[in-house]
């Protein structure tokens, strides 16, 4: 598969720039300082630690998601080795592709990496494994939204800092509709809920409880918004 | 406009009446022309004259407003994966990764171009020894010298062995030695691959292409060798003449000169050549002919009796090509761009024209 080959030259580009690994580190650090605090409230039940720990990581992932992001396509514009990719006999919805595995597989490597915390909770304490894996599950599935988000915002600039900006707005926004939600009547308090990023999505996954709805919502938005970076790559060619 | 038809049969390149608009403002257009197989083709214009332009639309990164742009019998806009597999292009900034290795990078674009697995080491190794960049091949891409970097650039050009390889002003920023490099490797991708080259250098141009096209105002101005070139315009080819007749003054050998070559075919105006070489019986002359007939020259003063000490063309390209935009006698095209340059610079753009009809 095409994509792949732009994928594996993303991975090493992570691997070989100090950046990812600095995002890396920092969101654990944060994830794990988070834990730390959040497992010294004795009166607090392991499946409500547990639940207070995704609840921080996915301030973390979406965080680290939209920094992964930001380079992806900025850079190569900025860098002009975009000609190489466009030039190259390779599909616009490859090279978006290809770019949106490289980044969202470092970000699920990064969520993994703090799997340590919730098997501490599930050795000492008395919750699922469904309740992890459920958790882990929107984690991945918010971080795969929040890097098609990002990837988009990447697309749509050449500097990565005004792609981190516009995807942090983007993101933000999706997470305040909940906010609108509560401001509206019936039937469009539903209809904003359904669309925030974090807040009636996510938590079914914090608990545990596997929403095929939300899931589908989450692969919806990240389907979305890769679309969308295509599309503004083809449209470059028109101009 | 003298356009040449070539000597080649199958056309590689096939344009017509193509026009590249960013937003109201035109580019290119209208441009046609065929550039055949095995040619090396040198586009040559003034910055902002459209060669860019072209050279990506041949290349499949930008699309045309409209008309036809054939590559290798494939339509650019319908046909755009097969046209990029044929093709290999150096823009003016070269496309590479900082963060890899020149070997690195040379396996990864011809992964992307479709080089299959199993040679991609065997490619990679050919374009490092035909670029000449094997002492570099394990070397990070962003410790190297511009002249390595442009052929790396070339190197990824010509790594899936396309048939036609597009180069983007590829002596741009390099110091003479690594021009002259650089002028050898592109002569070295006659025969295998059909070349376009562009530069806004017409010397450049002339020492590496069969043929030249001249771009100005996103048009064809003229196409044709360089030997049409120069008989085409009014300033024609140059003769820079020192000879000696011994026992004679200067102006004596000079006048025995002009005596020799004044009925000679070809020859138009002789006159003495500032700066020259000066002595007892040595005489400077330029002589403008109208074509090149340097051989009958030499015969004709020897035998006059004449001893030749120097016979050599003028490079005054350079002034061709201002002569032929129409510096001397401006044409419309040029007038109206330096119009609109001169307007704006006065900070009042006038609006665009309409479009062209396609």
């Amino acid at each position: 598969m095409r994509a792949l080959i732009i994928a594996r030259r993303e991975l090493y580009a992570y691997l070989r720039s100090p950046l990812g690994s600095a995002i890396i580190a920092a969101a654990l650090l944060v994830d794990g300082i988070l834990f730390y605090f959040a497992s010294l409230d004795t009166k607090r039940l392991s499946a409500q630690l547990l639940t207070q720990f995704f609840y921080d990581s996915s301030a973390a992932t979406m965080v680290a998601g939209l920094l992964l992001s930001m380079r992806l396509l900025a850079e190569e514009r900025q860098a002009g080795t975009i000609t190489l990719l466009n030039t190259a006999p390779i599909r616009d919805r490859d090279i978006v592709l290809g770019k949106f595995v490289s980044s969202f597989g470092v970000l699920t490597l990064m969520n993994l990496l703090t799997a340590y915390m919730p098997l501490m909770v599930y050795i000492r304490g008395k919750v699922s494994v469904g309740h992890i894996l459920v958790g882990y599950l929107g984690l991945i599935l918010l971080g795969a939204a929040v890097t098609a988000i990002g990837l988009f915002a990447s697309s749509l600039a050449r500097s990565q800092v005004v792609a981190v900006i516009i995807g942090a707005a983007m993101v933000a926004s999706m997470i305040l509709l909940w906010v609108v939600a509560r401001a509206v009547n019936p039937p469009f308090n539903t209809f904003f809920s359904g669309l925030a990023l974090h807040h009636e999505n996510y938590r079914p996954f914090m608990v545990g409880t596997l929403s095929f709805d939300r899931v589908a919502y989450y692969l919806m938005v990240t389907y979305f918004f890769l679309l969308s970076a295509t599309k503004v790559l083809e449209a470059r060619r028109w101009r | 406009m003298g356009p040449s038809d070539s000597i080649f049969g199958n056309h590689v390149i096939e344009i017509q009446e193509l026009y590249k608009y960013y937003g109201d403002r035109r580019a290119i257009g209208p441009l046609s022309t065929r550039i055949a197989q095995g040619e090396v083709v040198g586009l040559l214009g003034l910055n902002g004259a459209g060669k860019t332009t072209t050279l990506r639309v041949l290349a499949c990164d930008l699309l045309p407003t409209s008309g036809s742009v054939r590559v290798a019998g494939f339509d650019v806009v319908e046909r755009p994966d097969e046209v990029r597999a044929k093709v290999g292009y150096l823009p003016d900034r070269p496309p590479l990764y900082d963060d890899m290795t020149v070997r690195e990078y040379l396996s990864y674009a011809a992964r992307l171009r479709n080089v299959p697995t199993n040679q991609v080491k065997k490619r990679v190794a050919d374009v490092e020894e035909l670029t000449e960049i094997g002492d570099v091949a394990n070397q990070l891409i962003g410790s190297l010298s511009h002249g390595f970097k442009q052929r790396v650039g070339i190197a990824q050009a010509i790594v899936h062995g396309p048939e036609l390889v597009v180069l983007d002003e590829p002596i741009s920023g390099l110091d003479p030695v690594q021009i002259m490099e650089m002028r050898e490797l592109v002569r070295g991708l006659r025969g295998a691959h059909t070349v376009v080259v562009s530069s806004h250098i017409l010397t450049e141009i002339s020492e590496t292409c069969d043929r030249i096209l001249v771009i100005d105002d996103g048009r064809i101005a003229w196409s044709g060798t360089e030997t049409e070139l120069s008989a085409t315009l009014k300033q024609g080819m140059r003769i820079a003449l020192t000879v000696r007749a011994a026992g004679s003054s200067a102006e004596a050998t000079a006048d025995k000169a002009r005596a020799a070559l004044s009925g000679l075919t070809g020859v138009r105006e002789i006159e003495a050549l500032e700066g020259g070489e000066t002595g007892d019986g040595i005489a400077s002359l330029r002589v403008a002919v109208s074509a090149d007939v340097r051989e009958e020259v030499g015969k004709s003063l020897v035998q006059a009796g004449l001893g030749i000490l120097q016979l050599a063309r003028e490079k005054e390209l350079e002034s061709m090509f201002l002569e032929l935009l129409g510096e001397g006698s401006e044409q419309p095209g040029r007038k109206r761009r330096k119009k609109r340059q001169a307007e704006a610079d006065l900070g009042s753009v006038p609006p665009a024209p309409s479009k062209e009809p396609s």
